[in-house]
């Protein structure tokens, strides 16, 4: 049987999922989705009554972080569901195949849903010389341009995929570049982030098969659920940062009571993501938390954007006491801050393109 | 003494801050306004606590402001969920922790009895195919059931 044929309610009955069980899963990922909780009923029947989709995944210049984060948080979790209603048709880390069947079932894949299946895209693309990077001998390059054109929809997965990432920091020594860079045909939605924060991915995986659609992105491609709002916004330290109380050095008064990390290099305010308040390990915590600051990994070439422990603004604003002593007006200053951040990364970028 | 830039050393002030959002006693607010919904006209109302700005602890005070109930029901479906009605009578707290024991998500329902608590048609008429099969095994090449 054709497993994409059958519906993703099918697929879950037949995992032996309960109706209860499909509706905490329904609730969880309206949760995950940051949708209303009353559109909960309207998920499950569109859930439901959805196709499995066929998803093709394609490794490029990545650490296999990004699958790692997603697959190896721990033991089946209800995201895991997601994985069950979709159809992973070629993964390199996970499946059992490898060379010329391996090869073959992509194909396969492609040919049985051309113009329907998701291909999902980690790691960066290297133009400086396409030998830099390739599977079975086919270049990154040509072997995403050859799926992408039966695609659907490109989920690019981390930072390196959506923006270019650690290859592509100061001096790009492999030209690497984004997906979105190469594809201007099709729709690319970035989860970016070094990793991404796993319910991102299963989270617009689970958007598509409710509506069929890739959910609202912000201007760089990046789901708003996810991606709406700065660290900074949600940050449970803000009231420090609002009143001036900052950590000094890692080990101080301030460190130790939970101050505000600015003056130690947070990059919180220039940094789209969801760790404040979705976090990590389920819930756990997220680096500000643990006590280091953020240092912007899901933002384009957050490598190159000042030291990770340099405070936001230094060079522009003369000295941080200044910036501290100021940090009472707070919005303003995190305002001007970031600006005058970004203004520093547009010189970055222009210093590093290859 | 005042420090270069005349700006007071806001340490030296005797307030002390808490980092915490203040939302507890607005969500105390809002569970009270949809009681007051439920009573008039049987007006439902479902609040997702994950999508609301809690700091350290603030999570822990309004789970223990709302208390405990007469009734706590656990689902095991794809991991625990815990069904649980508050001190305040049509106040539940549904908790659903995946199969590592992770909270997964967690929601306030206003409402006389969460949707979750009854049985589903579905299951239902799956649990009478495999009743009927253990009742009339002959009927084994008809009958379509669920793996366990």
């Amino acid at each position: 049987m054709d497993l994409t044929q059958r519906t993703v309610g099918a697929a879950l009955f037949a995992k032996g999922v309960s109706r209860r069980g499909f509706m905490k899963f329904c609730a969880t990922t309206a949760s995950l989705m940051a949708l209303p909780p009353t559109l909960i009923p309207t998920i499950a029947e569109a859930l439901e009554k959805a196709r499995r989709p066929s998803v093709i995944w394609l490794p490029f210049q990545e650490c296999t972080g990004c699958t790692e984060s997603l697959t190896r948080s721990n033991t089946p979790t209800l995201e895991s569901l997601v994985f069950d209603a979709i159809s992973l048709d070629y993964h390199e880390t996970l499946q059992a195949a490898a060379g010329h069947a391996a090869e073959e079932a992509r194909e396969t894949a492609m040919q049985a849903n051309w113009g329907n299946y998701l291909l999902a895209v980690d790691g960066s693309i290297p133009l400086g010389n396409p030998g830099y990077s390739t599977i079975g001998g086919v270049s990154n390059v040509d072997l995403l341009k050859k799926v992408a054109a039966g695609a659907k929809a490109i989920v690019a997965i981390g930072t390196c995929a959506s923006f270019g990432g650690l290859p592509q920091a100061r001096p790009n020594p492999t030209g690497a570049v984004g997906v979105s860079e190469l594809i201007k045909d099709k729709p690319v939605i970035n989860i970016s982030g070094c990793p991404p924060i796993p319910s991102a991915i299963t989270g617009v995986l689970a958007q598509y098969l409710v509506f069929g659609q890739l959910p609202e992105m912000d201007a760089l491609g990046r789901p708003k659920a996810f991606y709406g709002q700065t660290i900074h916004d949600r940050c449970y330290r803000r009231p420090f940062y609002e009143r001036g109380q900052f950590a000094e050095t890692f080990d101080d008064e301030g460190a130790k009571r939970g101050w505000c990390l600015f003056k130690l290099g947070c990059k919180g305010p220039v940094t789209y993501n969801a760790c404040a308040t979705v976090k990590w390990n389920l819930g756990t915590g997220f680096p500000i938390e643990a006590g280091h600051g953020c240092i912007g990994c899901s933002e384009p070439r957050f490598w190159d954007a000042g030291g990770f422990y340099e405070p936001l603004s230094t060079t522009r604003w003369g000295s941080w006491q200044t910036v501290g002593a100021a940090a009472a007006a707070g919005a303003a200053i995190g305002a001007a801050a970031a600006l005058a951040a970004r203004a520093r990364r547009s010189g970055a970028a222009t210093e590093t393109k290859p | 003494m005042q420090p270069e830039g005349g700006f007071p050393d806001l340490r030296s002030l005797p307030a002390t801050i808490e980092a915490g959002t203040g939302n507890v006693p607005l969500l105390l607010q809002e569970l009270r306004h949809a009681l007051e919904r439920l009573v008039e006209r049987g007006a439902t109302h479902i609040i997702d606590l994950l999508a609301i700005p809690l700091g350290p602890g603030e999570g822990d005070r309004l789970l223990a402001r709302l208390g405990v109930g007469e009734i706590v029901a656990v689902l095991e479906a794809q991991g625990r969920s815990e069904i649980r009605e508050c001190g305040y009578p049509g106040i539940w707290c549904i908790s659903h922790f995946n199969e590592s024991g992770e909270l997964a998500a967690r929601f306030l329902e206003v409402t006389f009895a969460p949707a979750l608590l009854a049985s589903q048609i579905e299951d239902v008429r799956d649990g009478l195919k495999r009743l009927s099969l253990t009742l009339d095994p002959s009927a084994a090449g008809n009958a379509v059931g669920r793996p366990s």
